[in-house]
């Protein structure tokens, strides 16, 4: 029987890149290019692991964002990914974690999975919840922030390295996981793979497709309000000293004047 | 008056300071009412009481332990129902954003994460965030439902405010979730003795430029001699010279001491995510280019090798 997998993968402004805020207070996304969310690369190479290792195993690649989200999508079906699923909708402009949780449950339903694996947390918004929250609506176990994981006979096993301990956790499919970036460096798309990824398909869900209304959603929709942003002040210049033997002691004055010895 | 709902992270009965934090945001909205659970659970009033909690709910059961996260929710939904609070406040760890997420959209609210500050406004509690590695500031609020907010460490000031802190027990009945995703195995992490990296006054770290695991004891050091707990880069970990859950940065703690000091550390961006909401930096470097530069209140281009002893030296002299 064969294993669906699907892998929810978020377009996100580069974060080497100058990002702000647009004036609505959404992220702009004009400015800055836009990248596949680097810790989703380390769920699409998960998924391609447990791909390997099943008997028969497809990989969906799903992405809620706006046109140039499809980047996003055809650099994990580079990396190997079977298919792709874009939702897309003018209305989803400003969705926040709820909504966007609440659109990613629709597609992955409508798609068929039995295993969903998700990044430990977005690079722009790392709220880091949208995986737990997939696994509340689709009402199947959450195994999240794995740091290693396999599936063998309809049990997923994994390692989550949490602030007291380190836990092996292990749950019935179908379920949603969530690996973090300790879970081994992802790939990367070979030209094969590249040339490959070109003839992958890439099919486009709009709000209709899932049974959604434009008020559920999008920055109308949204029960969370951002009503300012405002850049931090950058830091005032420091004092900046080289060393030449004294180092060490000019520091300790440093901080003997800061109060901290 | 109005009660909070304050969900409590401890352990073993001994509650972490961020929820101590908490008490201090939720008394700006109203009445604090804790949420303790597992083993321990009644321990905590005590502390909670000193610090403004009037109520303390309780509830102990081997699900918390023997499960993830869900056992929880189910708790944490239990109070709701039972108190109505005008807003529930939990820690910002990797597993009170969770908690709260769920706890959100099962009752139909806005989830607001990772806040370091919290006011009362006339539309409900409006939360600072910092946004794109701390370069940006802004404030929010949940805009439908019972306000749900998770708080990061060193938001507010822990105050003593001293409250009945009647212990309660609290009724739970477990969903059919609750057992989804079974606890195998636990390793806790082996106490250093040093302070807690998210809780500490003073952060030192070090980065790629320490050069191997054996020469971190001079971070250590430093770290000793100033009562600090040790900080790492990405670069350090993945090279395996020092432990995962001492990272500091995007995908590993955020931490926000009064003092931070980074060794041999570049200040990429992802590193900078973690730190950059420090009261006072200072770095060593041996590239009077390194970035880290940009941030520092003090900074000095030198090799570490050389820097970080003397100054090492230098603290615990004047010390005496
Ligand atoms: C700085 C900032 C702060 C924000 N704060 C809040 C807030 O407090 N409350 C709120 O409701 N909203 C908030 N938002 C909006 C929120 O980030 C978005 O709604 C977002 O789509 C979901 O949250 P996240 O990006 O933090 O995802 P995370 O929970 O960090 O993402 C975890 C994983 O979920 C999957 N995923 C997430 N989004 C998508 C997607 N669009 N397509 C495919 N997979 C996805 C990925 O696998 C990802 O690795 C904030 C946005 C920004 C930029
Ligand atoms: C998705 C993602 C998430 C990430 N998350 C994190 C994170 O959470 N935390 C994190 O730290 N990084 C993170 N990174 C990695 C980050 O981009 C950097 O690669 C990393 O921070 C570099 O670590 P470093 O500064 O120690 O090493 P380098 O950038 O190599 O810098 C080493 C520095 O040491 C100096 N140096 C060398 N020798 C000496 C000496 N003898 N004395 C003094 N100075 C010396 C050098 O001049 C240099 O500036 C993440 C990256 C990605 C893509």
């Amino acid at each position: 029987m064969s294993l669906r997998i699907v892998v929810t993968v978020k377009y996100v402004p580069d974060a080497t890149g100058d990002r702000h805020f647009a004036e609505d207070l959404t992220v702009d996304r004009d400015d800055v290019d836009g990248l596949l969310s680097e810790l989703d690369e380390y769920a699409v190479e998960q998924a391609l692991q447990i791909a390997d290792e099943a008997d028969d195993a497809e990989i969906t690649v799903l992405t809620v964002g706006p046109e140039d989200a499809k980047d996003a999508l055809r650099k994990a079906l580079s990396m190997g990914a079977d298919k792709a699923v874009h939702v897309e909708d003018d209305d989803l402009h400003g969705t926040d974690i709820v909504g966007t949780s609440l659109v990613l449950a629709k597609a992955i339903e409508k798609a068929g999975f039995d295993l969903v694996v998700c990044g430990m947390a977005s690079t722009d918004g790392t709220a880091g919840v949208v995986p737990a929250l997939l696994a509340e609506r689709l009402g199947v176990p959450q195994v999240t922030l794995l740091s290693e994981v396999s599936v063998e006979d309809g049990v997923v096993k994994g390692r989550r390295d949490g602030d007291t301990a380190s836990e092996q956790v292990e749950a019935s499919l179908p379920a949603v996981v969530s690996v973090t970036d300790q879970s081994g460096e992802a790939r990367y798309p070979s030209f094969k793979g590249i040339m490959a990824a070109k003839k992958k398909p890439v099919e486009s869900w709009d709000l209709s497709d899932l049974g959604l209304e434009a008020d559920e959603v999008g920055l109308a929709g949204a029960w969370t309000v951002v009503d300012a942003a405002a850049e931090r002040p950058a830091r005032s210049a420091g004092t900046i000293v080289k060393d030449e033997g004294e180092g060490g002691k000019q520091l300790a004055e440093f901080l003997a004047g800061q109060k901290f010895i | 008056m109005a009660e909070v709902l304050v969900y409590v992270d401890h352990v073993d009965g001994a509650v972490r300071k961020p929820t101590l934090e908490l008490l201090t945001l939720a008394r700006r909205l109203g009445e604090p009412v804790a949420l303790a659970l597992g083993a321990g659970a009644a321990d905590t009033a005590a502390a909670l009481a000193e610090h403004g909690a009037t109520r303390v709910l309780t509830h102990d059961a081997a699900e918390y332990a023997d499960y993830l996260v869900v056992p929880k929710v189910d708790a944490l939904q239990a109070a709701y129902e039972a108190v109505s609070p005008a807003a529930v406040l939990v820690p910002s760890s990797a597993e009170g954003k969770e908690i709260a997420a769920r706890l959100a959209v099962r009752v139909g609210s806005g989830v607001i994460t990772d806040a370091t500050d919290l006011q009362a406004g006339e539309q409900g509690p409006v939360a600072t965030q910092s946004a794109f590695a701390a370069s940006f500031t802004t404030t929010s609020r949940v805009a439908k439902g019972t306000p749900v907010i998770t708080v990061k460490p060193n938001s507010a000031p822990v105050e003593s405010a001293p409250a009945a802190g009647t212990v309660e027990a609290l009724a739970v009945s477990f969903s059919e979730q609750a057992t989804g995703t079974k606890v195998t195995a636990r390793t806790p992490r082996a106490s250093t003795g040093r302070p807690d990296l998210t809780e500490a006054a003073i952060v030192v770290s070090g980065g790629r430029g320490v050069n191997g695991a054996e020469n971190f004891g001079i971070i250590e050091a430093l770290a000793d001699s100033l009562g600090a707990a040790v900080g790492a880069s990405r670069a350090a970990v993945d090279a395996g010279w020092y432990p995962h859950s001492n990272q500091v940065g995007q995908t590993g703690k955020s931490v926000s001491p009064q003092l931070y000091i980074a060794n041999g550390i570049s200040g990429a961006i992802q590193h900078r995510a973690g730190m950059q909401t420090s009261k006072t930096i200072v770095a060593v470097n041996k590239d009077a280019e390194a970035p880290i530069f940009d941030l520092v209140d003090y900074g000095v281009v030198g090799d570490l090798f050389d820097v970080v002893p003397q100054l090492t030296e230098e603290v615990n002299t004047r010390k005496g």
